[in-house]
This record gives C-alpha cells, structure tokens and sequence, in this order.
C-alpha cells in the first residue's frame, strides 16, 4: 500500500508542487529581510546600547557620584573618581566607562538611584584606536545631551513596568 | 578576681553574666544581635535612643537592653514578636525626621541606621509629612557636618565629656528642636576629636579631609600601626587605587581601645604630599639630576669609602621601622662607622651607658589606669602621647592624682591636677627637694647627694613625695620636654632615685613610634644591637652636629626641624662635604643641603615592625605601594650595602631581617626602666639666668605629619610666639610690647610677645608655629629677651 501512495506521488510531481506552493506564497507575503544600513529594525525603549550620562533640565548634572553603578558592574567596566564641590554636594571628577569590557547588562542602569547613567538606543559605534573605547565623562554627558529626548520618552515608556 | 554572677536566660539560652552588667552586654558576648545606636562600650549609657528594645518575662513593656540589669533567672526575648515590633516601631520614629538618601549621604555602606533599618526596619515609610532641617556647623578642618542626619544618640557628647575630657559638643533645645553643635561656634580642639566621627552612628560627622573621594566598600582595609608616638596606636589604613585614603582605629584594648588621636588619623595626608620623592636624584656641577639606583648607590659607596669612618655621621630616625634601622646600622657598622645615632631630640647624653636596654614605660599600657598618682616631670603629656594621656585621664576620672613638674600650667584635661610652676633650670634642685624627702639617700653618689643635701625641703616638695610615697601604685614619668633638658640626665637619675624611694614606676616616655625600636636595634653610638656594649663608643646625635663631620648620611630625617638643636644640625649639614639623605620627600630646603637623594618608603609602602614604649613588636604589611623610583628603605640598604663590597647581607624579606635582630636577644628581654646607675650626670647649669624651654608641636613631630595639610590648617592660628608671666614682663620692662626680640647665644628672632600667667618666673615659653622651624638652638637654653630695636 506504502509503495503504491509513493509511486503515485512521485510520478504526480506532488511534492515539488508542494514545495513550490510554498514559494509562491512567500512571494506574494511582506519582507522579514531587512536592507542593514539603509533600514533599521525597529528598537525598544529597553534597549542596551551605548551609555550616557543625563543631566537635569535646568543644567546641572544628575550623577552624585554613588559608586552604586562602579559596585555592581559585573565587568569592572567603570571607573569613578568623586570630589566635594564646593557646595558640599558630592561630585565625580572622573568617569570612565572601558566598552571592551561592558556586557551591556544594564545592571549600571538600575543600580542608579537618579537615573544618569542610562543605555541610550545608540548601537553603532567603531573604534579605530587603542584607547578610543574609554567613554570619558564629558564623552558620556554629550550623548546625553544628543539624545536626552529620545531617553526621557523611552523613561517614561517603561516607568509603568519599573 | 572572682565575681559574683547571675544566671539568666537569652533566647532560652542558659548563660552566666556578672552580676550588675547590662543585657546588652551579655548579649554582645554571645553575638546575640540588639540593634542599637547611642550604646558604646566604651560610653556610658545614655538610654535615649531606644532601639534595643528586648522583651524581658514578666515586665509589662519591652525594656531598653543597654541600661537593664541582670537579675537572676531573668528571661530575655532579643526576637519575640514584642521586642521586634518595639524595634520596628523605634526605627520608624528614627527614620521620621532622617533624610533616606543614602546614595548622597557619605557614610552610606557603612552606615549603623542604614544597616539596622534593613534589619529591623519596615521596607515602606508611611511618612509623608515635612521632615525637619538642620543648618550645619562648622567645627573645624577636621570633622565635617550633615546635622539633619543627626539621630541625637549623645554619643559624641558622651565622647567629649567622658573620653577627650572637654565639653566641646553638647545639646540645645528639647524634642524635635534638639541640636547637637558646639555652643558658640569653634572648632573641634581636642587632639582625640576625630573620634566623634567614628563614634557617630550616622552621617552627621564625618572626616572632613577624606570627604566624598571614596565609598566605603571600595577600600580595601591593610592592618597598620601609627609610628607617629610611642603608643603604637592600631589602626586600619582605607586605600583605594594605591592610595591611602583614610585611617580608623583598629581596636586593641592593651594599646589604643577603640580610639586613635587626629595625629595618627589625618597624618595619612602627608603620604600624598605634593613633593613626595619620586625619583633617584644626583648633585652634579651641572645641578641636580636624575638617576637610577645603580649609578646612585655606586657613587654613594665610593664617596663613603673616601672619608675616615670617624669622619662619617649617620642619623636616623625613630619612626623608621625597626628592619630599617637595624640594617641600617648593621650596613654602616660594617663600613666601621660608630657615629650612628637616632637620639636628635637630646641634648644630654652623659649617662647613655647607665640607661636601661630600652626606655621602657615602667609598665604596660593598660596598667596606667590602676595608678593612684602620677608625678609628670616636664611633660606636656597630651600633646606629646595622646592616648597615654587618655590613660591617665581614665584613672585620674576614678581617683588619681596627678601632679607635674613644670614651667607652666598645660591645658591637661584632668579633674585633678597640680603643676609644680618652675622654670626648666630649677626643675633640677625642685627633684632634690623631694629626693630629700626620703629615709636614706645613700644610693646616690656623692655629686648629686650633696645637691640633694643642699636644699631646703619645701612644701609643694613634701606634698608629693607623700603623695607618691602613700599611694599604692604610683609612677613618675619622664617627659620630652624633661628629657631634651640639657640636664636630662640629673633629671633622669633623681626622677629614678624617687620613684624607687617611694616605690612607684618609673617609666621614660619614649619620643616617637619606634625609639624603642632604635635602642633594641643598636642605633646608637655605644650600643650594638639588642643593647651589646660597644667598646668604641662613636659620637651622639649632639656631638655629630656640633663637631661638623665630613660627611653625613641622614635618615627620614629633615635636620631643620627633627633636632634639639636645628639651626646647628642645618649648618652642620649645610657645611659638610657629602650628605647622603633617605628621604620620601624631597624638596628645596632637601636639595639645599643634600649630594644624594635617595626616595624611600613610607610606613605604610613597606614591611616593617614597630616596637612601643612598653616594648610591644608589631609587624605591619605594606598598604600601598611607594610612588614612582622609591623604594623600602630595607630595599636601597642591602643595595648598598652589597655596593660597599658586604656580600653577606642578603635578605629577601623583612621578616629574615627582624628575625635575625631576635635572634641576638639570647636572654629574657629585660624590662626595666631603671638607670644601672646614677653616677654620671650633668650638674652644669646657669641657675640665676632666664631660660626658654620649647617643645615640638603636635603635629610638627615627624615629616610625615609636618606635610598632613587638614592638621596643618587646625593648628594653622596656633602662630609661634614667646610667652612670660605679667610678672616678668613687668621685670623685664616689656609690658606694653607686642613684639620682643628673644636673643639665644649668637642667634636671635623676633616674636609676637603673649602674657601667660601660669608661666613661671625666669623663663619664657618659646612656642613656634608647625610650619616653622626652630632658628634659636637649644631647645631649653639661657636666653634674653629684648624689646625690638625700633620700639
């Protein structure tokens, strides 16, 4: 019975009309294939990318130098030196982030009890030098400053869930 | 001693507790856990801030476990329902009026309320109301300030009145308008008030040099020792990436408790010093230039070899550790130096062959506090040995006498206290007054026994011998201003002769972290190591200086502030052909006088021991690497040494070195403080002529605390100046004067004038600012004082 089903298969051509089926409705179906750098895929508002430091609407920077971020990097990947200002309030005088060795794990993120270090939605970024992967922190606060609209609404996406 | 004791229970534990101690602190022995903030072991019991809640079986409400006694059978619940409920409600009224911004706050990580509040805390504040806000205060270079945050626990009042012995810090106003904050507003002036820092549960009081530069948790902790007095405080030096950035008691009941005086604590600043020696330098026709060790050490041992070892002149000093000092002398005893010594700070050496192995304290430290009198001789005892002074402090708070003998009343913290007002030259013939005192005088020898048969017994004389002569356990002490007298030894022999009279310690307070060290180690011109007799005795400190050698080798020493004599010692240098200086810091006045720089190691960059007044070793482990080309100074030694053609110096630690100096001690180490005999003293003295005795400032004691700039600063109104009494001002006709010139020998200074009552009459106080360095001579020395020339 087996042998006769499959006489008969092969000699209708039933499985190539299958697999062509198959491709003709792909063909007619949208794209997944996305045409990388000309479009992007769509991103969320939890994405881990490169970090920033944010400062303050009205100017002044948000991090108070806890060294809560530098405590719980897994990767040793931050650096911080703090100073008093002369207001009395604590201040880093350093901050460096070595990207070779971040794992973009976001602990840095929640560890921060005023939300200034953020990972931005930036992924592309290439270094030609040694050296050049230490985000200083005037580094950092210029994405900040670059992209602080896109992190405040990104915030205030995931402010429900947090 | 036995003790009566009392059965009780914790937790259903049956345990023993003498009778009469509180809960908590049976509790603390058992490592039972109480949350608590204003209990201190060390501090009385205030009971205010009610955290240590217990449920006691049979009391109606919980009840305070650090000021509730045991009692027989009693029952006590530290974790029942009650006790927690009692706890969490506590924390909850605590945390009303306390910022919860711990990421801001500094003492964040190590914090007593944060660390109860996630124990016995709620995790949610129900409080929404305003929170109270408290200014400031500004209490110094020091200690800083967070006031909102304070609990009101009393602890650092309780400190100031019970441990540093002055009311600085107290409470004003009642409930939710108490703060705590110097009456009128002054600094923190206490040589022990960093301590309120440690004591403050909070992050109301924190160190104001180390503020916000690191978080707790990033230190890394190193178990050191303090070189700055002989005490031999321990502590625990925070370093974060190599550099020391703070220093916290390490608790140790037979030396420091839990406490540490600002010079042990602040003086890590002066291990960053800006000019911090770094590198190898060379004088050369073309001016100083750099160099590596190689070429250094071979030029230092081909210049020594040139001179006549008698020509040579090392001095070291006593707050090196002792593997340095020892080698140090070993390298140069080798070379056959003999002029080897550590002792700058003296004047008077003619009975060095008659002191004991060491200057021992006569006692331990501990002991100090079961003295029933003490008799200072020419001591500013606080200023010189902080915690021996907290010592004498806690015995004189339970009845000790304590009486001294000296040109004016210090500001002791003692309740009870006598000065003996004299000037330095008659402390001589007052010490034989109360010689005579005594039953028999035949021990003395005929010099100083017709001196003691010479004076007329006077009353203040009588009072103290029977004080000491009554008193069960007493001691007589020897200062550093007694023992840079030029007639140090006449003091030393009658001091001694005294307290063996009358029965007491006696004990010699030992200069610095490791003059001890320096005895047992042989850096001394008469004395090998582990205190062998040298038959060729070499030239003391004094005499180095006096007679200029050719060539010197100086060691962590800086001779413009470090001697007795300094403008001698800086001449002496400054006139020499060849001075070799192991320095960690280098400078201009260095290069002025130095051929060689060579940068060494700090206490806290190397290995090393230190041994204490009491003759306590204590073996510290490196903290922090030396900056840049520097080196331990054991290190550049056996080098050097090895240069010098000594092939057998060959260590590979610092142990092998202490242990090859234990090795020489064959016999019990002998702990006496007693002179082997009184025959040679220095009776030499201008009695009718005006004296000025001086001593080194407190925070002026070593280079390393000379360059801590948050000490610096509190003592930086502290300007120098020269003070007399009314009465001999008006003798002296300079009343009205605001400036006098003090004429010493060939050198003089002018110097703001001070009206001191307390100073006794033919001498005047010659007091100079940290910063400054002595330009007079003699640290006790005739001396006229004229008006300016213009006045």
């Amino acid at each position: 019975m087996k042998t006769l089903i499959n006489i008969i298969k092969s000699f209708t051509l039933f499985e190539l009309l299958k697999g062509m089926s198959l491709t003709g409705k792909r063909f007619a179906t949208k794209k997944f294939t996305v045409q990388y750098p000309e479009e992007k895929t769509p991103q969320s508002p939890r994405f881990r990318g490169l970090h920033a430091l944010r400062k303050y609407p009205n100017g002044e920077e948000r991090c108070i130098g806890c060294k809560l971020c530098e405590a719980v990097c897994p990767a040793l990947a931050i650096t911080i030196d703090s100073e008093e200002r002369e207001d009395g309030s604590r201040r880093t005088t350093r901050y460096d982030i070595d990207l070779f060795k971040c794992v973009y794990c976001g602990f840095c993120e929640e560890a921060c009890p005023v939300d200034a270090i953020v990972e931005t939605r930036v992924f592309e970024y290439a270094f030609f030098e040694r050296g050049q992967q230490i985000m200083t922190k005037d580094m950092l606060l210029e994405v900040g400053r670059k992209y602080e609209e896109e992190i405040a609404a990104d915030r205030q996406a995931d402010a429900p869930y947090r | 001693m036995s003790e009566e004791t009392v059965q009780i229970f914790i937790n259903d534990k049956e345990v023993t507790a003498p009778k009469g101690a509180m809960v908590i602190e049976v509790t603390d022995q058992l490592d039972v856990d109480v949350p608590r903030f204003c209990y201190h072991k060390k501090l009385s019991v205030a009971a205010n801030c009610r955290m240590c809640m217990v449920e006691v079986e049979n009391a109606p409400k919980p009840l305070p476990a650090c000021a509730t006694p045991v009692m027989e059978g009693m029952k006590v619940y530290t974790k029942s329902p009650l006790a927690l409920d009692a706890q969490q409600g506590t924390m909850e009224f605590l945390l009303i009026n306390h910022p919860l911004d711990c990421p801001v706050c500094d003492q964040g990580g190590e914090c007593e309320l944060q660390d109860i509040a996630m124990g016995y805390g709620n995790s949610v504040s129900r409080y929404t109301e305003r929170k109270r806000v408290v200014p400031d205060k500004e209490l110094g270079p020091l200690v800083s300030t967070d006031m909102t945050r304070c609990i009101h626990c009393t602890r650092c009042v309780r400190f100031g009145t019970e441990i540093a012995g002055i009311s600085e810090l107290g409470a004003t106003g009642r409930g939710e308008f108490m703060e705590i904050g110097t009456y009128v507003e002054k600094s923190l002036s206490s040589e022990l008030s960093g301590n309120v820092i440690d004591v403050c549960p909070v992050g109301a009081l924190n160190a104001k040099p180390s503020r916000m530069s690191a978080r707790a948790w990033e230190m890394v902790q190193s178990a050191s020792v303090m070189p700055h007095d002989s005490v031999g405080s321990n502590v625990y030096l925070h370093t974060l990436r190599n550099q020391v950035m703070r220093v916290v008691p390490r608790e140790n009941d037979e030396i420091n408790e839990t406490w540490i005086s600002d010079r042990d604590r602040f003086s890590y600043e002066g291990l960053n010093a800006s000019d911090r020696a770094t590198q190898v330098m060379l004088k050369t026709d073309q001016g100083w230039q750099a160099t590596d060790w190689d070429t250094s050490l071979t030029h230092v041992a081909d210049k020594l070899k040139q001179y006549q070892v008698n020509d040579i002149g090392v001095l070291a000093a006593p707050h090196s550790t002792l593997e340095e000092l020892y080698l140090l002398q070993k390298v140069f005893r080798q070379l056959g130096v003999n002029n080897i010594d550590h002792r700058t700070q003296q004047l008077d050496f003619i009975d060095q062959n008659a002191m004991p192995l060491f200057p021992y304290l006569g006692q331990t430290i501990k002991s100090i506090e079961e003295n029933n009198s003490v008799f200072l001789v020419g001591s500013n005892i606080r200023l010189e040995q902080p915690m021996l002074a907290h010592r004498i402090r806690k015995a004189n708070a339970i009845g000790c006498e304590v009486v001294s003998l000296n040109s004016q009343e210090f500001d002791f913290h003692f309740a009870r206290h006598y000065t003996w007002n004299l000037a330095p030259q008659q402390w001589l013939q007052a010490l034989a007054e109360i010689a005579k005192c005594a039953d028999s005088i035949d021990k003395l020898p005929a010099e100083l026994r017709n001196i003691v048969d010479a004076v007329n017994i006077s009353t203040d004389a009588q009072q103290i011998y029977d004080l000491l002569n009554n008193s069960q356990q007493s001691s007589v002490m020897l200062g550093a201003i007694a023992q840079s007298h030029p007639q140090a030894s006449a003091l030393r022999a009658l001091s001694d002769f005294i307290a063996q009279v009358t029965n007491s310690n006696f004990g010699m307070l030992a200069q610095s972290g490791n003059t001890v060290g320096a005895w047992l180690s042989g850096v001394l011109p008469h004395r090998f190591s582990a205190g062998e007799i040298n038959p060729n005795a070499g030239l003391n400190a004094s005499e180095m200086i006096a007679t200029s050698r050719r060539a010197y080798v100086l060691f962590n020493l800086e001779p413009e502030f470090d001697f007795a004599n300094s403008p001698q010692a800086l001449e002496a240098m400054q006139t020499a052909d060849f001075v070799v200086v192991f320095t960690p810091f280098n400078n201009e006045q260095i290069q002025q006088y130095a051929d060689v720089i060579l940068p060494i190691a700090t206490f806290a960059e190397t290995d090393g021991t230190f041994v204490n007044t009491v003759g306590h070793w204590q073996s510290i482990g490196k903290a922090v690497s030396a900056p840049g080309e520097a080196r331990p100074a054991w290190k550049v030694l056996r080098v050097l040494a090895n240069k010098l053609g000594f092939g057998d110096v060959q260590y590979q630690t610092s142990e092998q070195i202490r242990d090859e100096l234990k090795q020489l001690f064959t016999d019990e180490i002998d702990f006496t403080s007693h002179l082997k005999d009184f025959s040679h003293v220095n009776l030499k003295s201008d009695v009718n002529k005006m004296h000025r005795v001086s001593e080194t400032p407190i925070y002026a004691v070593d280079n390393i605390v000379r360059r801590a700039s948050s000490l610096q600063i509190a003592v930086a109104d502290q300007e120098s100046h020269v003070a007399m009494s009314t009465e001999q001002a008006k003798q002296l006709d300079l009343l009205n004067e605001q400036v006098v010139r003090v004429v010493q020998g060939k050198r003089e200074v002018t110097l703001p004038l001070r009206i001191v009552e307390s100073m006794s009459d033919n001498c005047v106080w010659v007091q100079r600012s940290a910063a400054q360095k002595d330009t007079l001579g003699e640290a006790i020395a005739p001396v006229e004082v004229q008006r300016t020339a213009n006045a």
